[in-house]
């Protein structure tokens, strides 16, 4: 077994984050701690404010703690430059957004594309895996449409092939099937398995779908900021 | 990815960029109207003191500074041989269009024929008639009116010349002459009996000049008084063979231009005749120079007490007018500059507000915030690249309209109106320089809006509403 294999692919030490409005200082993050293996599928469960959102994006690298330690595969991300952090986030983290987040002005399959020109994949490379994402998720047909042309749910899977196109070692997600049909969130759960057990991809979610919950290997439950 | 991006972007909300494109274009399209106009002026002015007085003249030492006061003690020996020394200089001879000398002349002009009694203080020129012309027909830039051929001076009697409209209205020439717009004035009676006498030397040339006074109907005729230059007092006559107005008022009321030899006997009488100046028109002026240096090296070489001036040097009201149309084009260019960066400010900071997620979310993706500054720097320099050669296209567009329109105006330095012109906007620092500074006007004003959004947070930008 490969060392990057044994390696969690997320270590966090006593990570606590507060908001601060004004004068008013609101805790969302209090003394959390966990070890995600790699090739895990983990969904972190709550209630709405319960800090799912502030834990996920500490582990996506957007957001930094006020206090502990963040290590994803090893690195020790609060210690990377600005750049050196976007780089990291470019080759490692794949990010599906609850609101699809999907850029306006270029269509399905340059939105697809995207994180490939980030890493500077050559170009028929780029366009032969955008396209077979694309026909992953069942958007082959609608590779040329922008988003304002997509329905809901499209958007959706346009969001989620864009996080695996690259095959990050880490894929996070809030509420990845929630505007997906019982049937495309069932085939994009099967293809989140299919790109774990190839490409070693981690994925966490944040989710209340029971579906994706009864596929989660490991399961973190917030509230209140801690976890329990 | 990162222009398809900016292009895309800018035509997201089109009225928004049309507005802002078109008020680089509107800034475009003043700095290269107000330039090809400054261009016109400048090539008009130059063009009419190259035609009058040559792009260089050669005086004698000391000249420029005091010889208009004594043009008689500056005069050039042996004029003729110099001229000959650079006209046939292998490297000038290719330069020069017309080499030919001059004679200046102060003193007074009268006119005592019939009940007129008046006289006043002139200065005076002569050329060679023929040279002139030539001289005249000079038009390296192409403005202003067309040639008019005008051989007043160049009739065979050399006793004829032209006068300045003031001088005509001065002597009580005006009606003689028959030049409109010039008033005739009231007849005043001399003082009687008091006027002290003539003296006799000049009674007697005076009396001489009046032997050969013209019938009436003829052309009027004038005395010149001037100083020789052993001291004497000497008196010629001009038959006034027209007026030749002066764009300026002072040079106009005492204008007296006459053949060479007319102005050397004045000057020198008997004496050798000498002349003030050798004019060189040059057939380009951006040889000028070239050819002044080489006349240095001549005259150096051949130990001549002589100097040379350019048009420039002799005409500081030109050097006056190009720095102030500089002037006013700088501000201009200010104006326009500031309004593109305001205008373009305004635009991109309301893009920054309205695309802050989008900000996040491909920061989030892994770009580097140097990007996100790129990526709105690169759309502030497509909007200004847009609006800039629109601009361009609309001011080739106006020039065309105005240079067919068949305006006409009287511009500084000049008598009578000429073709409004606008010179086409083609000298690189003018297009070139217009367009580049309007593009990297509107790049710059993209640098705050950019700043702000390469630093804003992700996760802040992710949550931007």
């Amino acid at each position: 077994m490969s060392e990057s294999a044994t390696i969690p692919v997320v270590r966090l030490e006593h990570i606590a984050r507060a908001y601060r409005t004004g004068s008013v200082t609101i805790p969302a993050i209090k003394d959390i701690s966990l070890e995600i293996a790699p090739r895990v599928f983990s969904v972190i469960i709550g209630p709405s404010g319960s800090g799912k959102t502030t834990l996920l994006n500490m582990i996506g690298c957007i957001d930094v703690p006020d206090t502990g330690r963040v290590e994803i595969r090893g690195e020790d991300v609060l210690r990377l430059s600005d750049n050196a952090l976007a780089d990291f986030r470019a080759r490692t983290i794949g990010y599906v957004f609850q609101s699809f987040n999907l850029i306006p002005v270029l269509s399905a399959f340059e939105n697809v594309e995207y994180p490939l020109l980030l890493l500077n994949v050559p170009a028929d490379e780029r366009r032969r895996r955008t396209l077979a994402m694309l026909e992953a998720v069942g958007l082959a047909e609608q590779a040329n449409q922008r988003p304002n042309e997509l329905s809901g749910g499209q958007k959706q899977r346009v969001a989620i092939a864009r996080a695996l196109v690259k095959e990050p070692a880490l894929v996070l997600a809030d509420e990845p099937t929630a505007n997906l049909d019982s049937v495309t969130g069932q085939a994009i759960t099967t293809l989140m398995r299919q790109m774990q057990e190839r490409s070693h991809t981690s994925f966490i979610f944040c989710t209340h779908d029971p579906r994706l919950m009864a596929e989660a290997d490991q399961t973190f439950s917030i509230r209140d900021g801690m976890l329990v | 990815m990162l222009f398809r991006l900016a292009i895309r972007n800018i035509s997201r909300n089109r009225r928004r960029s049309i507005m802002t494109a078109s008020l680089v274009a509107v800034g475009t399209l003043a700095l290269l109207l107000f330039g090809g106009f400054t261009t016109n002026i400048f090539a008009a002015l130059e063009t009419g003191l190259v035609q009058g007085g040559g792009h260089l003249t050669v005086y004698r030492s000391g000249y420029f500074l005091f010889g208009p006061g004594n043009p008689a003690a500056y005069g050039i020996d042996d004029y003729q041989t110099v001229m000959r020394d650079f006209g046939d200089d292998p490297m000038l001879k290719g330069m020069i269009n017309v080499i030919t000398p001059t004679q200046s002349v102060v003193g007074i002009a009268g006119n005592f024929t019939g009940d007129t009694s008046a006289s006043k203080t002139f200065f005076g020129l002569g050329v060679v008639g023929t040279a002139k012309e030539r001289m005249r027909q000079w038009n390296e830039h192409g403005v202003g009116q067309p040639y008019v051929p005008d051989d007043r001076l160049n009739d065979p009697d050399a006793s004829r010349g032209l006068i300045g409209r003031g001088v005509a209205r001065m002597l009580g020439l005006c009606g003689q002459l028959q030049v409109p717009n010039c008033p005739v004035p009231e007849r005043i009676a001399p003082p009687a009996g008091n006027a002290p006498p003539l003296d006799p030397g000049l009674a007697d040339l005076a009396h001489a000049e009046q032997g050969d006074r013209p019938a009436a109907g003829a052309a009027p005729r004038i005395d010149l008084l001037s100083a020789t230059a052993g001291g004497a007092p000497n008196i010629v006559g001009l038959e006034v063979a027209g007026v030749k107005t002066q764009p300026v008022k002072e040079l106009d009321d005492n204008f007296v231009a006459m053949p060479l030899a007319l102005a050397q006997q004045l000057v020198y009488g008997r004496g050798e005749h000498k002349v003030t100046g050798i004019v060189l028109q040059l057939r380009r002026t951006e040889d000028v120079p070239a050819a002044r240096a080489r006349l240095l090296a001549l005259i150096a070489e051949r130990h001549l007490p002589l100097e040379v001036r350019d048009f420039r040097e002799l005409n500081p009201f030109f050097v006056q007018v190009v720095a102030l149309f500089s002037v006013i084009f700088l501000f201009l260019a200010l104006i326009m500059v500031m309004i593109v960066l305001f205008a373009v400010v305004n635009t991109m900071t309301m893009n920054v507000v309205e695309r802050t997620p989008e900000i996040g979310t491909i920061r989030a993706l892994g770009e580097r915030r140097g990007t996100i500054r790129r990526l709105f720097l690169a759309e502030g320099a497509v909007l200004g690249a847009l609006g800039a050669t629109f601009g361009v296209v609309l001011a080739f567009i106006a020039i065309a309209l105005i240079n067919h329109g068949g305006f006409h105006w009287t511009p500084p330095g000049n008598t009578d109106p000429i073709p409004f012109q606008l010179a086409w906007p083609t000298r690189p620092a003018l297009l070139l320089g217009t367009w580049l500074g309007l593009v990297l006007a509107a790049t710059l004003a993209t640098l705050p809006p950019a700043n702000r959004a390469a630093r804003s947070r992700i996760v802040d930008a992710l949550r931007h509403v």
